[in-house]
């Protein structure tokens, strides 16, 4: 396959950056989106030029470090990550626009590298337990019902890739935090800190400077785990009882 | 090692909500349904306009009684009155708030564009402006009868009928309310997601009975006009 790629190019956080193009031959189509930019990578420092910055690190679809906005779509065409999107999804001759995450809070770090360290502070308000240390607790100790274990593990899929904001019109990472929150807040071993976890965490978000949910949708549609959209009302649930009840 | 002990102090739940991106939207989903509300009973007067001059008219006067002997002459039209100011002021300023805050969260926009979301949400805040706009006309028009050509107070039949017999007196009503359709269509549906009801299981409903809400004052604010427009009305 030879394709047209129109890359962002960003020196460094302040510098200015530019749509970039470049021509890539001798694609296959087996190849990851990933390995296709390694041929680019390549090819640019053969030619003595600065090669394209991206994040990568598992590319197994489970670790959540990829990203790139791939013409419009976050994470590209396919409901998966950009590592596990194949270049069979597009046409010989194609031209691809590739961007990285837009929104305030995930500044370039370069290129298409995005620092997504709002994603840890939220993380850090309040996306954790209270575990006991000491010998692993007998596992029958606490009972967790089967439909709750199912809706924790729906939301613990997620893997922080921020997908969710970068197709979010309004770049609302509503979905990230609310997966978090319903993950840990149906569970036995999370109720201790079900408030306090649920304010905190929405308030880090607003701190962050992601904007609001308009309830677009797009999030749910580009997670390449497949959290869903009714979660952000879970977790809206969650924040009105924890304001209600007030924090413990 | 021990945790340390939290001892600073929570702000007010009034602060909570308000400083809230999410409280601030359970406030519009709250104001937004007040005046939902409203809108089905005020479409359902509007309807009498179909039985006479008569019956119109008495309605009219009726609602100025509401409440008596309690309640003095137009007392309880005031109460509502304050009540839905509250609810589109309230409405208004966490809309624009919030949209400042969506605005500002993408400083830079993708090269790439395409369309996001569908047109009854794209269009939630123009649509809303143009409803805010619509608002302040149509108090001019049929309330104070200012802009009304026919503008005899006490007899609204006449008035309405004066107002749908004028080109800009129809279309400005009928895109308002086209807008108005498309407002509670989103809106409806996003109000129970914010505070909460929504779920995988009841989204069909919800969806349903957004549809249905927008469509049910569509037809019934947009038949009143069009009764004028063909005669059926006179």
């Amino acid at each position: 396959m030879k394709l047209t790629l129109r890359v962002w190019r960003q020196r460094g956080a302040d510098a200015p950056g530019h749509m970039a193009s470049y021509e890539v031959d001798g694609i296959s189509e087996d190849m990851s989106f990933l390995e296709m930019l390694d041929t680019l990578n390549e090819d640019l420092i053969l030619r003595g030029e600065d090669p394209v910055a991206f994040d990568h690190d598992c590319r197994e679809g489970i670790c959540g470090a990829c990203s790139l906005v791939i013409n419009g779509d976050a994470h590209g065409p396919e409901r998966t990550t950009t590592c596990q999107l194949h270049m069979r999804s597009f046409d010989d001759g194609d031209t691809i626009d590739v961007e990285p995450w837009r929104a305030a809070a995930f500044p370039v770090v370069k290129d298409l590298v995005v620092d997504r360290g709002s994603f840890d502070r939220i993380i850090q308000a309040g996306g954790y337990i209270t575990a006991p240390t000491g010998a692993a607790p007998e596992a029958h100790a606490t009972a967790v019902p089967k439909a709750d274990a199912d809706f924790a593990f729906e939301h613990a899929e997620c893997i922080g890739c921020g997908a969710c904001v970068a197709a979010c019109p309004n770049g609302s990472a509503m979905l990230f935090t609310s997966a978090k929150v319903n993950h840990l807040n149906v569970l036995p071993q999370g109720s201790p800190e079900r408030e306090t976890r649920v304010l905190d965490m929405v308030a880090r978000m607003d701190e962050e400077g992601f904007g609001g949910c308009t309830l677009t949708g797009e999030c749910a549609t580009a997670c390449p785990k497949g959290i869903p959209l009714p979660s952000i009302a879970a977790m809206n649930k969650e924040w009105l009882r924890a304001v209600r009840k007030g924090p413990r | 090692m021990a945790l340390a002990t939290r001892t600073d102090r929570r702000p007010s739940t009034t602060r909570t909500i308000w400083d809230s991106s999410v409280g601030k939207k359970s406030v519009m989903a709250v104001s937004g349904l007040v005046m939902l509300g409203y809108l089905v009973v005020h479409m359902l007067g509007n309807l009498k306009i179909f039985f006479g001059a008569d019956e119109f008219n008495g309605y009219a006067h009726w609602l100025r009684t509401l409440g008596s002997p309690f309640l003095h002459h137009e007392w309880a039209l005031w109460i509502v009155r304050v009540g839905l100011l509250a609810a589109v002021v309230a409405h208004a300023v966490s809309a624009y708030q919030l949209s400042r805050r969506d605005i500002r969260a993408r400083p830079v926009k993708y090269a790439h564009k395409r369309r996001r979301a569908s047109y009854a949400t794209r269009t939630m805040r123009w649509g809303g402006v143009i409803l805010g706009l619509f608002i302040v006309w149509h108090l001019l028009d049929l309330t104070t009868l200012t802009v009304n050509e026919r503008a005899w107070a006490g007899h609204p039949y006449e008035n309405v009928l004066s107002t749908f017999s004028t080109w800009y007196g129809n279309t400005i009503y009928i895109v308002a309310m086209a807008a108005l359709g498309l407002h509670v269509r989103h809106g409806f549906w996003s109000a129970a997601q914010t505070l909460g009801a929504g779920s995988a299981r009841r989204d069909r409903t919800l969806k349903f009975l957004a549809n249905g809400l927008a469509l049910v004052l569509f037809a019934g604010f947009v038949s009143v006009p069009v009764a004028v427009m063909t005669g059926v009305v006179n």
